[in-house]
């Protein structure tokens, strides 16, 4: 998705580009994802306001590209399962809304005007018309073709080709050499091998996640609902596997529940407990989901940098390189501000956000 | 042959379904002292294969039919026998939707039971046996979707429920073994079937004649029912196909024509044919979804297993469709060998490299066999021109084979699983096993069994509570031996 977005903007930049990866479109973990366009669970910070630049560029997109990549400003749903809860969250909020974010408060009332299935008793949220989805790999596949960039599927990168002085020229695939004055790298989970080829270092790394689908169902979730919790899931640095709910229909009928964390390397086996968690959890926050069937479940493997930041902007350790991965499970909507940002630096336009805090080079050997 | 009676700290076996191959690996697992658990989605032990047209067998008891059903009477009496010793218990409409590696180091197969298949059922075991068989496949073609199409599989079970009305028109089409079997058990029944109408040419096969001579069981059950389509006068169209099924309500009538030896229709030999049903099969595809949960590598479309049938997932065996479709009889030798593996490693006595060598050659001489049918009755090349891009292909979600082309020609999906997340195609009910060969073919790439982590669908709060109570020794109620407490002696 991030590598397609690029293609889309550096095209329209008036570059020359190619876009190569080693599988199909929408392979990695793109083709894993939920197709969340979220500011919801950000914090204030050069994330949320990649998120907010993100926001903008996909609401353009979306008029664009239509109901092809099944865009919908649906909005989302935070509910606090205590009052302790609620009062965190709101305060959480409030921040937020300080950074420009659209966050509503929910009393009980309000919260089942907006979701009446959830389980009684709760006492309230917090309501963000900001957010949004996609279907990613239609995303990604649409905005490929619509940036006429050359696409080379089923072509591996073997090597990044250099000059005598070390500036990057090209690739070497296993079909063939290309050559390019600039390489971006959108390899996502696997954006540290890449950055290897180049000889550098960026510590990407894998935290998996599960997918639960069920069977498809009249509309009876309306929103991206998700518990409080999930925002401090989302943050945290654990290794260990961690569930929050996170529900949501879709346009196609099933409802979908997230989201899984767990550092296991690239462990690709179903894991019940983690599945079963993530049931657990969907059922706590809406009881009629109890007797709805999951039809089938799918993984993926975010791409995470230790600071829970991508990696966006030029290598100043290799002349022509360029990152723009490890956006954990975010890359979905911070593909557009991403693939913005990074044109914007190849064409040698100021970026429109300060690119420090995405420093490729911010990490030392030792912090992987 | 000295049966034991295992007791309550014998190794404990779980062996997922009971059709050939877990009937014959329950029996020869549990006559050699293991504690078996027999889980199947039926009523009944039998599978797929002994659930053979009623009226057909009935029909003049013809001697290959015969022998087919003497052995499955056997193979019920030993399962009566073990059950009543309290050797094996038969876990009878055990939905499996899931089976894991347990934090112990034994396994946790996960099943739905009871009414509506909603209540849970684990059973825990130290070893576990896949016998989950094949499904079947069919390619679409125009018109495939109306009432009255329905699979050769179908039309078997039709024929058992006692759904097939005699003075009813059919058509029986595809390609493979199975349509004959079909297409006699139908006219047998009474229907009149106008027309078998197979797309290879099974006149190919005397070619291959020192794997056909090693089958003389084989030679004489296609001679069985050539002899029984004749006497029903079913006329044989071979190297044809039906080109498309028509009907505004259900279906009318078939269009068939002869293929040249490109699998294109040679111009002028459509004919149309009416009738009121259609049933339709292009083969059987091995079910892997339990065995690629378990870890458990694939060999393409079929669950890797080596000479003892064990899979490359240490306790984990498997035999039958699953490692490959060859057939009962093939299933059996399998399942046979499998038993025996499982029985012998799991009471600490590897089997040595000549344990069961009549087994083997009977495996090795069926294998060549069901390698030779392989490449006699594959589909032919040309099939995919005939589907137009007005078709239905993934009937679930109603994916169009127009939408499937555009996803690879405009979209840049170059195999399965993309074509899928770009148009829905196998996301439905039935997760593609139905159409995902289809959608490969039409893709223009290889098929490749997609993932599939439950093997049916279950419910979210089964999910939610699913081996909540785990690491259990093994005596939990759905462990228990249905024969327990009648265990006395009866062994031989």
């Amino acid at each position: 998705m991030v590598g397609a977005a690029c293609a889309l903007y550096a095209s329209r930049a008036g570059l020359d580009v190619i876009l190569v990866d080693r599988g199909p479109v929408a392979g990695g973990t793109t083709g894993a994802g939920e197709g969340n366009l979220l500011v919801s669970d950000k914090e204030p910070g050069p994330e949320l306001a990649l998120a907010l630049l993100s926001t903008g560029l996909w609401a353009g997109l979306a008029e664009e590209f239509g109901t092809a990549v099944e865009y919908e400003a649906k909005g989302g749903v935070v509910v606090a399962s205590s009052t302790g809860g609620l009062t965190a969250l709101e305060e959480f909020a409030q921040g937020q809304r300080a950074a420009g974010v659209l966050a509503e408060p929910l009393a009980p009332h309000a919260l089942y005007d907006l979701e009446p299935h959830l389980a009684p008793g709760l006492p309230g949220g917090v309501h963000y018309p900001q957010d949004s989805q996609v279907m990613p790999a239609l995303a990604a596949a649409h905005l490929i073709r619509g940036s006429g960039a050359r696409l080379l599927t089923g072509h591996t990168v073997t090597a990044v080709l250099r000059t005598p002085g070390g500036a990057v020229r090209g690739v070497r695939t296993d079909r063939g050499d290309l050559l390019a004055p600039a390489v971006v790298n959108a390899a996502g989970t696997w954006g540290g091998d890449l950055a290897a080829l180049a000889g550098t270092h960026l510590p990407v790394l894998p935290r998996r996640g599960f997918v639960l689908v069920t069977e498809p169902l009249p509309r009876r979730v309306r929103h991206k609902v998700y518990a409080a919790d999930y925002v401090a899931d989302v943050a945290s640095d654990s290794a260990a596997l961690q569930t929050s709910p996170v529900v949501e229909g879709t346009a196609a009928g099933p409802v979908l529940i997230g989201a899984s964390r767990e550092r296991v390397g690239f462990d690709r086996t179903y894991s019940l407990p983690a599945l079963r968690a993530l049931a657990a959890g969907a059922t706590r926050l809406f009881p009629f989901l109890a007797d709805v069937h999951a039809l089938r479940a799918y993984l993926g493997f975010r791409p995470y940098l230790p600071d829970h930041l991508p990696a966006i902007g030029p290598d100043p350790r290799v002349p022509g390189l360029h990152h723009a991965c490890g956006h954990e499970g975010a890359g979905i909507g911070l593909a557009t501000a991403t693939g913005h940002l990074i044109a914007q630096v190849l064409t040698g336009h100021p970026p429109d956000l300060d690119l420090a805090p995405f420093r490729p080079d911010r990490f030392t050997e030792e912090s992987a | 042959m000295t049966d034991r009676c295992p007791g309550r700290d014998a190794p404990h076996l779980a062996v997922i379904g009971a059709g050939p191959a877990g009937l014959a690996a329950a029996l020869a697992a549990a006559a050699r002292g293991v504690r078996v658990t027999l889980l199947d989605a039926e009523p009944e032990a039998g599978g797929q294969f002994y659930r053979q047209p009623a009226a057909a067998l009935r029909a003049r008891r013809p001697q290959a039919l015969h022998h087919q059903w003497r052995t499955f009477a056997r193979l019920r009496h030993g399962l009566a026998r073990h059950i009543a010793a309290g050797r094996v218990r038969h876990a009878r409409e055990h939905h499996v939707w899931f089976a894991e590696r347990a934090p112990d180091g034994g396994f946790t197969v996960h099943a739905l039971t009871g009414p509506g298949r909603g209540d849970p059922a684990e059973v825990r075991a130290d070893a576990v046996l896949l016998a989950t068989g094949g499904h079947e496949t069919v390619l679409p073609f125009p018109g495939w979707t109306l009432p009255g199409v329905v699979t050769a599989g179908g039309a078997q079970a039709m024929l058992k429920a006692g759904l097939v009305t005699s003075g009813n028109t059919a058509v029986v089409a595809g390609t493979g073994p199975l349509l004959l079997p079909v297409a006699t058990g139908l006219a047998a029944a009474g229907v009149d079937v106008r027309a078998l109408v197979e797309s290879a040419d099974p006149g190919a096969l005397p070619r291959q004649a020192r794997a056909l001579a090693a089958q003389p069981g084989k030679l004489a059950e296609g001679a069985l029912y050539a002899g029984q389509l004749l006497r029903h006068r079913v006329r044989v169209l071979t190297r044809h196909t039906v080109v498309e099924a028509h009907g505004t309500e259900r279906l009318e009538a078939v269009t068939v024509a002869a293929l040249d030896a490109g699998g294109r229709t040679r111009p002028g030999t459509a004919r149309r044919i009416a009738c009121a049903t259609l049933a339709v099969g292009h083969g059987m595809l091995p079910h892997t979804d339990l065995a690629d949960a378990l870890g458990c590598r694939l060999a393409g479309p079929a669950v890797h297993a080596d000479d003892e049938q064990r899979t490359d997932v240490p306790g984990v065996w498997a035999a039958g469709e699953c490692t490959g479709v060859g057939g009962a009889a093939l299933s059996l030798a399998e399942g046979h060998i499998a038993g025996r593996s499982a029985a012998a490693r799991l009471l600490g006595a590897p089997p040595g490299p000549d344990a069961w060598p009549e087994a083997a050659r009977t495996r090795a001489r069926l294998r060549a066999f069901s390698a030779v049918l392989d490449a006699v009755y594959t589909p032919p090349p040309g099939w995919g021109e005939r589907v137009t891009d007005a078709t239905v292909v993934c009937r679930c979600e109603e994916v169009t084979a127009g939408a499937i082309r555009a996803s690879v020609r405009e979209l840049g999906a170059g195999d399965v699983r993309t074509v899928k997340l770009l148009t829905r195609a196998g996301m439905g009910w039935c997760q593609g096993r139905m159409c995902a060969p289809a959608v490969a073919g039409l893709a223009g790439c290889a098929f490749t069994p997609s993932r599939r982590p439950f093997a049916r669908p279950v419910p979210l709060g089964v999910l939610a509570r699913a081996g909540e109570d785990a690491g259990g020794d093994g005596g939990r109620a759905e462990d228990q031996g249905e024969g327990d407490g009648r265990a006395a002696g009866a062994g031989g």
